[in-house]
């Protein structure tokens, strides 16, 4: 596997620590690992599963894999009677920009079980399932080895280190299809099916995977849940001063010197995390930010360079924290044909089951690919606009409100260099895309 | 047509084993990279081995091949690569590998060069961005900082690991 480097911040919890080295079972237990899991088995008088997600709760800790969904609450909707459930980990990272999942668990892969185990104990489930993205292969064979590991400890299998608490968890490897990081999508793809999202309701929490209720977690959600556990809710929301608790793993990309993840408390201000990745590249000036994965509207510098990182700032400047994916622009890029590159993913990724979806994602690409060939028409702009509010919330996933939204938010910013585009019927930066 | 080898049923033998019993069909995408992991290809006859083994219907087995789109239904060089070219790649120089490549194997996308070496494919974000330009080789192997000079590297590497045939995989 190819490194960069360690330098994850001064601040990182997740990602402490870690040297591309240690990420073995012994390492993980040296760095305090698998405490939380033996806190609770030791005393489950005390920390039985509603106490585990009230403390859950307590740390405000939201969803990282996009929504942002409290997890407490989440993991509440479980019915507490059924004899079957599951807890799935949504490691199917996939949405341009995001690269922390991989980084999580290939270097500290441990925590991200423990997180699961936990996350079972509470829901009473006894199998977790992870899912591991399509090109990662050198991740899912690192996951198969600690989960090797655990099951050697005892730390999985039956009667968890001498309790009444069996759990296992079994590695399943995608194979390409960005549209499976979407949940229900995902456990089709896990019942040996092609991908297509499921409609809702019924939620998972009901009926998920083979019919039984299951919870589907990000990675990054999962990692968090032993220091709630070991240190406390209390403690895990005050390491920010915003309403939601904990760091964040900012994957930072683009025209950045030091493209990487680097974790912080939620809520710094988006120019340290520019500073702590070196800066812009080339010392060029900086355009354009996509602040959360490729689905999150872009905003323009400006904007940016006055916004915290977290989820009420964010949201407040037009945007979303997403899977806090963060995409730099420099001021000589063409946001015509960058967002044309993301259509075509969009395109790409569509199921084809809701027309919407299928169609509309196609003609936004016919549209803007002309716009930026020098054969845009004057009333393409009120088009695009069109096709994307057609799409936006008439879908069964929303992998079409995801394709609709850096349209809107492009033309709302940018819409001059649409304009100049159909205008002077050409574009005037050289290719990268 | 041979059967997949005695290993790679064990392999599937292995996945199916991850999956509670009555659900056999969830191992048939693991199945599926396994057979194609030693045939280099799905061909239909080997869709249906594995439809046959799991005890599920050929079309459900073509519907899933089709779908994933790291598989290969047709037969591809000895090396595949793939190269992201979605925009945080691009924004870090994936169009200039992708020139260079095509340029050097004087190919196009989803062509293999006349002595079945190489493969060229364009991808989606891999979710490997902070190396980018990355490219996945053989789908297993990420390439991370692959600039013009770091693929001439790479393809002087997969060359000579011919000529000893050594499995770089
Ligand atoms: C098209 C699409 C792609 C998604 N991709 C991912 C992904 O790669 N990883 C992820 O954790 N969540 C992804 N999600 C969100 C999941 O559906 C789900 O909300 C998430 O895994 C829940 O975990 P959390 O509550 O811990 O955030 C995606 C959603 C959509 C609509
Ligand atoms: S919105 Fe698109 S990706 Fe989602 S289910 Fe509909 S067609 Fe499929
Ligand atoms: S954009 Fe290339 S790996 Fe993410």
């Amino acid at each position: 596997m190819s490194d960069n480097f360690f330098d994850f911040g001064a601040d990182a919890l997740l990602l402490a620590g870690l040297n591309g080295k240690n990420w073995r079972l012994e390492d993980y237990v040296a760095r305090g690992g698998y405490r939380a899991l033996k806190k609770i088995l030791a005393n489950p008088g005390h920390w039985t599963s509603d106490q585990v997600i009230a403390e859950i709760k307590l740390s405000m800790l939201r969803g990282r894999g996009g929504a942002g969904f409290p997890t407490g609450m989440k993991w509440s909707f479980m019915p507490k009677d059924a004899p079957v459930k599951y807890i799935v980990c949504n490691a199917d990272e996939g949405e341009p920009g995001t690269f922390k999942d991989r980084d999580l668990l290939r270097y500290n892969p441990h925590l991200v079980l423990e997180g699961m185990i936990i996350a079972g104990y509470a829901m009473g489930c006894r199998r977790g399932y992870m899912y591991v993205h399509g090109e990662i292969w050198e991740v899912y064979e690192r996951c198969e080895e600690a989960v090797a590991e655990a099951r050697m400890a005892n730390l999985l299998g039956n009667h968890i280190l001498g309790s009444s608490f069996s759990f296992d968890i079994f590695n399943h490897h995608g194979f390409g299809a960005y549209v499976c990081g979407e949940e229900t999508s995902l456990l089709e793809s896990l019942e040996g099916k092609k991908g297509r999202p499921r409609y809702k309701p019924p939620f998972p929490a009901n009926v998920g995977l083979y019919g039984k209720p299951t919870t589907i977690n990000n990675v990054e959600t999962l990692a968090n849940v032993p220091f709630i556990v070991d240190k406390g809710g209390q403690w895990f929301l005050d390491l920010n001063g915003t309403m939601a608790g904990g760091t964040k793993i900012f994957s930072i990309s683009g025209d950045v010197a030091r493209p990487g993840n680097y974790e912080f408390p939620l809520g710094i201000p988006f120019s340290k995390l520019l500073l702590k990745a070196g800066g812009m590249r080339d010392g060029l000036g900086l355009k354009a930010v996509i602040p959360g994965g490729s689905s999150a509207p872009v905003l323009p510098a400006a904007v940016m360079l006055e916004t915290n990182l977290d989820y009420d700032s964010i949201a407040k400047a037009g945007s979303m924290m997403g899977s806090g994916a963060v995409i730099i622009m420099n001021e000589t890029r063409c946001m015509v044909r960058s967002l044309l590159r993301l259509a075509e993913f969009y395109h790409e990724e569509s199921c084809g089951q809701c027309t919407p979806c299928r169609e509309g994602t196609g003609w936004l690409v016919r549209v803007l690919h002309r716009i930026e060939h020098g054969e845009g028409r004057a009333e393409d702009i009120d088009l695009l606009d069109d096709i994307a509010r057609n799409i936006s919330g008439r879908t069964i996933c929303a992998l079409g409100d995801a394709a609709a939204m850096p349209i809107r938010s492009f033309l709302k910013h940018f819409r001059d260099e649409f304009v100049y585009h159909i205008e002077h019927r050409s574009c005037q930066v050289a290719d990268y895309v | 047509m041979n059967k997949l080898s005695a290993e790679s049923y064990q392999k599937i033998d292995a996945a199916i084993a991850k999956y509670p019993p009555e659900h056999k069909q969830s191992a048939v995408m693991a199945a599926l990279t396994i057979a194609q992991d030693e045939r280099g290809w799905l061909s239909p006859e080997t869709l249906k081995e594995i439809a046959d083994y799991l005890d599920i219907s050929p079309l459900a087995v073509y519907e899933v091949a089709t779908f994933y789109t790291m598989y290969h239904l047709k037969s591809v060089g000895r090396y595949t690569l793939t190269v992201c070219t979605n925009l945080p790649c691009a924004l870090q120089g994936a169009n200039r590998t992708a020139e260079h490549l095509k340029k050097i194997l004087n190919i196009d996308w989803g062509e293999t060069t006349q002595d079945g070496m190489f493969t060229l494919l364009s991808g989606e974000c891999m979710g490997a961005c902070g190396e980018g330009p990355v490219l996945l080789r053989n789908n297993k192997t990420m390439c991370g900082n692959m600039t013009p000079q770091a693929v001439d590297s790479l393809l002087a590497e997969l060359c000579r690991s011919r000529k000893g045939d050594a499995d770089v995989g």
